[in-house]
């Protein structure tokens, strides 16, 4: 890893590390560097550089919901607002808990995606009816029901 | 049975929280609603006709009509028109008719 005028560059190791910890944040620093063919200290050096500058943000849990007999519904809502409130209802909504994801969007007008996690599509429903479209500047929204995800994942090589 | 409601009660304008939003579909909100029974009448001439289909036969007209401007007479109205099954601007045109009737009985009588 090198940083050069508050730019950070990884290398290959770096990269190798990130994709082994995607996999499973628990491996240890000895896993890690038998798996690479390197000393767990360097490893750890790595890793702890790493988080120092941020590009490790954090280490978190995935849940299985349907292992708790649940079939949630994943929705992406694109909400159409006017211009001058996008900032403030995208604030608004990455607060709400049913919403997983934020971001403006700037096409053909400024857009909020958010994708959006309900325990039914009648939850989904009346979380949108209820507490999205009353936000003031929502002109209308869409919303696309995901039926079958094919992939979920961070970043874990260079791009 | 008619139940009396007070008519300036039902034709009160609503805060933004409890106002119709119209929806051509789980999660498709058009853009349009309304804040009293006034809007309404007005809306329900607007308004994509899918929409009307859409809220009239999960009984959200009927709900918030009920719960939201409080009169039980005119939700009833609106159930017996669910019952009816009717779509397109069949639908948009008996709608029309008896809510604006409602509003008109209503507005005289306030």
């Amino acid at each position: 890893m090198k940083v050069k005028r508050q730019t950070i560059t990884l290398d290959d190791l770096d990269w190798s590390i990130l994709r082994l910890l995607q996999s499973d944040a628990k491996k240890t620093y000895s896993e890690i560097g038998r798996k690479l063919k390197v000393a767990h200290s360097t490893v750890y050096e790595r890793i702890r550089r790493m988080e120092k500058y941020g590009i490790i943000k954090k280490y978190t849990v995935i849940v299985d919901l349907e292992k708790m007999g649940k079939k949630p519904v994943t929705a992406f809502m694109t909400v159409f607002t006017d211009p001058k409130e996008s900032e403030t209802v995208a604030k608004k909504l990455a607060e709400m808990k049913e919403v997983v994801e934020v971001a403006t969007s700037l096409s053909e007008e400024l857009l909020i995606i958010a994708k959006v996690v309900a325990e039914t599509q009648e939850n989904l429903h009346a979380f949108i009816a209820q507490k999205v479209v009353p936000l003031p500047g929502v002109l209308r929204i869409r919303t696309s029901i995901a039926t079958r995800k094919f992939k979920e994942s961070e970043v874990t090589a260079e791009i | 049975m008619t139940t009396f409601i007070p008519a300036q009660k039902v034709l009160r304008k609503l805060p933004r929280e409890n106002a119709f939003y119209f929806f051509t579909s789980i999660g498709n909100y058009t853009g349009v609603s309304a804040a009293s029974l006034e809007e309404f009448v007005k809306k329900i001439l607007e308004v994509n006709v899918k929409s009307l289909e859409f809220h009239l036969y999960r009984g959200d007209f009927q709900k918030w009509v009920e719960e939201v401007l409080e009169d039980k007479n005119l939700a009833n109205e609106i159930k017996k028109l669910q019952q009816t099954k009717l779509i397109g601007n069949d639908l948009r045109d008996n709608l029309y008719l008896i809510v604006s009737k409602r509003y008109d009985r209503l507005k005289g009588a306030s």
